[in-house]
C-alpha cells in the first residue's frame, strides 16, 4: 500500500440542525452513510500494537472490525465487535470514546483519533437493518437457573452471556419497561428506545426471560429467590438509582425536581406528549440543573426540548472539569444551553404557593488539586447573587437503592451503600454475584456492561462447581 | 396484564377492583401499596392494598375518582386487564399487641385502614374505629370495618349517615375518658393532620399513611419526598407510614398541588360532560 496523505480529522457525524433538533426529541446525531463509514476506517493506521483495544473497556478488537468496514464485510464487522460487546448500537452512540478507545488511539497524538465510536454505531446500525436475526445455533440446555436483579446494561449482558451458555436465565426488573437508565434516563434524542427495544428483542430470543415489575426484596428477597424459587445463582445489579438532593433550603418546594424523576417522566413516561400521554411535567420557560455531567447535559437538552426559555447548567467547577462526554457539552451549547460555571446554588426562593421563583446562588474558585485530582471549589466571600427560575433539577449524583441490602441482611455493603465484591464480582453470600453502578457507584454503561460479562464468567464457573 | 376479577361499586365514585396477582397477594401485608398502570398512555397510580386473598391470589384495591387517570380506571369492568401492577411497596404496618388501638379511616381512607385494622384485632388489641365522609353518598364500608372492630363510630360531614360532624369530634371525646395506646389514621391530608393535632396533645402515638405524588414507588426518583422530623424521607420506601406528629403537613399540602393544573388539563380532555352539559367532578 503506498503512502496515502493523513486526513486529520475525523469525518464530521451528520446532525440534525441544532436549532430544529432543540425542538424536537428525534436522534441528534444521524450516523455515517456506508461511503463515510469507508473514508473514516481508511484513516486507521491498523497499527502492530493497537492502544485503543487497551482503552477499550471490554476490549472490542477495534482494528480488525475497522478493517472489515475497508472491506465492507459489515456482517462480519459486526459479528467481531459483538463477541465483546452484546450492545454496540448503545455504545457507539453512549460510550466516552475520548476518555477510553479514542484517547488511545496513536493518530490522537497529532490529529484527531479515529472516530471509533462512530464506525461501532455504523456497523451495529448497519447489522440491525441488513441482516436477518441468524437463529442461534441450538445451545445445551443445562437445567440450572439463575436470577438476574435489573436489566440496565449490566443485567442484559450478563443475562445475554449466560443465555448462550445455556443457563436459564430470569431477568427481574422493578419498572414496567426494561433496560435500566438506557430507558429511563438517557433522553431519546441521544439513545433511541427503539434501538433499546430490538437489543432487548434479540436477549430475549436467546430464551431470556424478563420479568417487569418484579421489585426484589419487596415481592421476594434474594434468600426466597434460591430457597423458594430454585435459582442457583443470583446476579445483583440494581443499579445508582437512588438520587441525592443538596439538602438546602427550598428543595421541597414545587419545581425542584430529582434529575431522575424529571428524567424518568419526560423518557419513560412520555410527559413530552402530555396530554396524550398522562403523566405530567411542568418545569415553567426557565430551567436550572444543577450538576455537570451526563445527567445534567441530558436534563438541559431535554428541557430546551420541553420548548423552556432559559436552560442553566449551574455547575461549582469550571468547563475543564465538567465530567459529562464531550460531545455532549458540545451539543447542549449549540442548541443553546447556558453555562454558569463556578457557581452553586445556596437557596431556593419560592411564593405564597409553594412554586419556585428563584435561586441563589454563590460564586466559586478552583484552588488546590485534592486526591483525586481535581482542583477544589472554593466559595468566595460576598459573591451571592439571585437568578429568576421556575424549576430547578438537581443533577448531582446517585447512590445505589437501598431496597436490596434492607431485605438482605447478610449482604455487605460499604458505607456508601455499594454492595461489595471480590474481583469476580462474587458478594459476601455464596452464590450471589454483583456489579454495575450498584458496586462500582454510577459510572458507565460499558463499565456495567464489563462487570456483568465478568459476573456470567464466574457464575457460569460457580455454578460449573456445583454441577460437579 | 392483570385481569379484574370483580367490581364492585362501593359508593359515588369510588369502585373496587379484586385483580389477579398471585405473587403480590402472596406478600402483601397491611399497609402496603401497589402501583398500576391502566395502558400505554396512563400514569403510574399508587393504590393502598385494600385486602388479598393468598389462596385465591387477588388483591383489593379501592379507589375514588379524583383525576383522570383514576376516572379512566373507573370505566374498566370485569374481565378487563391493568397493563401493569407492580408491588406490594413501602413498609408494612407495624402490627403488635399495643393494647387499645383507634383506627380512623377518612373518605377512601377507608379502604386501607381496613387491613390494619383486622390484623390489630387478630393480634389481640381492643380495637376502635371511626369513618368519616363528606355525606351518605360517598360512605362505604360499615359492614367490613364492623366485623373486625371492637367499637365503631361513624360520622358525615353533612350529618346524612351516622353522627354529623368530623372524626376529630368523635376522637376527641374517646381519648377524654379512655387511654388510649395507638391510633391509626388513613384519609385526607387535612384529616390526617388534625388527628396529629389532637392526639399530638396526649401524646398519644399517631400513625398517619401519607400519599404524596409517586412515580416508580421504589426510591428512585425522590418525587415523594415528605420532610418528617426535618429530615426528607422518600415516602415510597421508608415510609407510607410516618409519625403524625412528625410530619411537616404544610410541605405535604403544598407537594400534593405540584401538578394541579395539569391535572385539569387531563381531565377536562377526557370528559365530554362540559360540552354536553353534564356535570362532572372537574
Ligand atoms: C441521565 C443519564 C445519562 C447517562 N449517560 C451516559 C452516557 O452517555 N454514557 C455512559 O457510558 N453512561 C451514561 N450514564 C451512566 C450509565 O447509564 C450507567 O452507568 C449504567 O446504566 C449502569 O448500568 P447498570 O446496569 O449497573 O444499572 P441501571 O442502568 O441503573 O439499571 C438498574 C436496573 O435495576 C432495576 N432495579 C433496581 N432495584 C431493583 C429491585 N430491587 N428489583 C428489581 N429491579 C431493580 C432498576 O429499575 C433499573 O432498571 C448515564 C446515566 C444517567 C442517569
Ligand atoms: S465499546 Fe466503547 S470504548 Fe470500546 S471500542 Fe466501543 S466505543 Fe470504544
Ligand atoms: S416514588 Fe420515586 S422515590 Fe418514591
Amino acid at each position: 500500500m503506498s503512502k496515502k496523505e493523513i486526513v486529520k480529522k475525523k469525518y464530521d457525524m451528520p446532525l440534525q440542525d441544532a436549532a430544529e433538533r432543540a425542538k424536537s426529541f428525534t436522534e441528534v446525531a444521524l450516523g455515517y452513510d456506508m461511503e463515510t463509514a469507508v473514508l473514516e476506517a481508511e484513516r486507521c493506521l491498523q497499527c502492530k500494537k493497537p492502544f485503543c483495544i487497551e482503552g477499550c473497556p471490554v476490549n472490542v478488537p477495534i482494528p480488525d472490525f475497522i478493517k472489515l468496514i475497508l472491506e465492507q464485510d459489515f456482517a462480519q464487522a459486526a459479528s467481531i465487535i459483538k463477541e465483546k460487546n452484546s450492545l454496540p448500537a448503545i455504545c457507539g452512540r453512549v460510550c466516552p470514546q475520548e476518555s477510553q478507545c479514542e484517547k488511545h488511539c496513536i493518530l490522537g497524538k497529532k490529529h484527531e483519533p479515529v472516530a471509533i465510536g462512530r464506525l461501532e454505531r455504523f456497523v451495529a446500525d448497519w447489522e440491525m437493518q441488513n441482516t436477518p436475526e441468524l437463529k442461534n445455533p441450538s445451545i445445551p440446555v443445562i437445567d440450572q437457573k439463575v436470577a438476574i436483579i435489573g436489566s440496565g446494561p449490566s443485567g442484559l449482558t450478563c443475562a445475554a452471556d449466560l443465555a448462550k451458555l445455556g443457563y436459564k436465565v430470569t431477568v427481574f426488573e422493578a419498572l414496567h419497561t426494561p433496560g435500566g437508565v438506557l430507558v429511563y434516563g438517557i433522553p431519546e434524542f441521544r439513545l433511541p428506545k427503539s434501538i433499546v427495544a430490538q437489543e432487548i428483542d434479540k436477549i430475549k430470543e436467546l430464551g431470556v426471560e424478563i420479568r417487569v415489575n418484579s421489585v426484589v426484596g419487596q415481592l421476594w428477597t434474594i434468600d426466597e429467590l434460591m430457597q423458594e424459587e430454585g435459582f442457583a445463582a443470583v446476579y445483583i445489579c440494581t443499579g445508582a438509582g437512588l438520587p441525592y438532593f443538596m439538602d438546602i433550603p427550598g428543595e421541597n418546594l414545587n419545581g425542584v425536581y430529582s434529575a431522575n424523576e424529571f428524567l424518568t417522566r419526560v423518557n419513560l413516561m412520555k410527559a413530552y406528549q402530555f396530554p396524550k400521554h398522562l403523566t405530567p411535567i411542568n418545569v415553567g420557560e426557565r430551567v436550572a440543573v444543577i450538576g455537570g455531567g451526563n445527567v445534567a447535559m441530558d436534563s438541559a437538552r431535554t428541557a430546551l426540548r420541553l420548548g423552556v426559555d432559559n436552560s442553566y447548567i449551574i455547575y461549582r467547577r469550571s468547563e475543564k472539569e465538567l465530567p459529562a462526554r464531550l460531545e455532549e457539552i458540545e451539543h447542549a451549547i449549540e442548541e443553546g444551553v447556558e453555562f454558569k460555571l463556578l457557581t452553586s446554588p445556596i437557596e431556593i426562593l419560592g411564593d405564597e404557593e409553594g412554586r419556585v421563583t428563584a435561586i441563589v446562588c454563590q460564586n466559586y474558585e478552583l484552588g488546590e488539586p485534592d486526591v483525586s485530582g481535581r482542583r477544589t471549589p472554593i466559595p468566595i466571600d460576598n459573591s451571592t447573587y439571585t437568578m429568576e427560575v421556575d424549576s430547578v433539577i438537581m443533577a448531582i449524583g446517585q447512590g445505589p437503592n437501598p431496597l436490596i441490602p434492607a431485605s438482605t441482611p447478610d449482604l455487605k455493603v460499604n458505607k456508601r451503600g455499594n454492595i461489595l465484591t471480590n474481583v469476580a464480582g462474587l458478594t459476601s453470600i455464596p452464590g450471589v454475584f454483583a456489579g454495575g453502578d450498584v458496586v462500582s457507584g454510577a459510572a458507565t454503561v460499558i463499565l456495567a456492561m464489563g462487570a456483568g460479562k465478568k459476573a456470567a464468567e464466574s457464575i457460569d464457573e460457580y455454578l460449573k462447581g456445583l454441577r460437579n | 396484564m392483570f385481569k379484574i376479577l370483580r367490581k364492585e361499586v362501593l359508593a359515588n365514585k369510588i369502585n373496587l377492583f379484586d385483580i389477579k396477582a398471585p405473587y403480590i397477594a402472596k406478600k402483601a401485608k397491611p399497609g402496603q401499596f401497589v402501583i398500576v398502570r391502566t395502558d400505554d398512555y396512563g400514569e403510574r397510580i399508587p393504590l393502598t392494598i385494600a385486602d388479598f386473598d393468598r389462596e385465591a391470589g387477588f388483591i383489593t384495591i379501592i379507589l375514588q375518582e379524583i383525576g383522570r387517570s383514576t376516572y379512566d380506571m373507573g370505566k374498566l369492568e370485569v374481565g378487563d386487564f391493568f397493563l401493569d401492577v407492580v408491588g406490594p411497596l413501602g413498609k408494612p404496618s407495624v402490627i403488635q399487641k399495643y393494647g387499645r388501638a383507634i383506627c380512623i379511616g377518612g373518605g377512601v381512607g377507608v379502604a386501607p385502614i381496613y387491613p390494619i385494622t383486622r390484623a390489630l384485632q387478630a393480634a389481640g388489641n381492643h380495637v376502635i374505629s371511626i369513618l368519616g365522609a363528606n355525606s351518605s353518598a360517598t360512605f362505604f364500608g360499615e359492614k367490613m370495618l364492623k366485623a373486625v372492630s371492637d367499637e365503631l363510630y361513624i360520622t358525615t360531614n353533612d350529618g346524612t349517615y351516622g353522627e354529623k360532624g368530623l372524626v376529630t369530634d368523635v376522637l376527641k371525646r374517646i381519648i377524654s375518658n379512655d387511654d388510649i395506646d395507638i391510633v391509626f389514621a388513613i384519609g385526607p391530608l387535612g384529616m390526617m393532620e388534625a388527628v396529629s393535632k389532637v392526639t399530638s396533645l396526649k401524646r398519644i402515638k399517631t400513625v398517619v399513611s401519607l400519599n404524596p405524588i409517586m412515580l416508580d414507588g421504589t426510591g428512585m426518583c425522590g418525587a415523594c419526598r415528605v420532610e418528617v422530623g426535618n429530615e426528607k424521607k422518600f415516602a415510597c420506601v421508608d415510609g407510607p407510614e410516618f409519625d403524625g406528629h412528625l410530619v411537616d403537613w404544610e410541605n405535604a399540602k403544598q407537594r400534593a398541588r405540584m401538578f394541579e393544573k395539569q391535572e385539569k388539563v387531563a381531565l377536562t380532555q377526557s370528559c365530554n360532560c362540559h360540552s354536553k352539559g353534564e356535570g362532572c367532578n372537574v
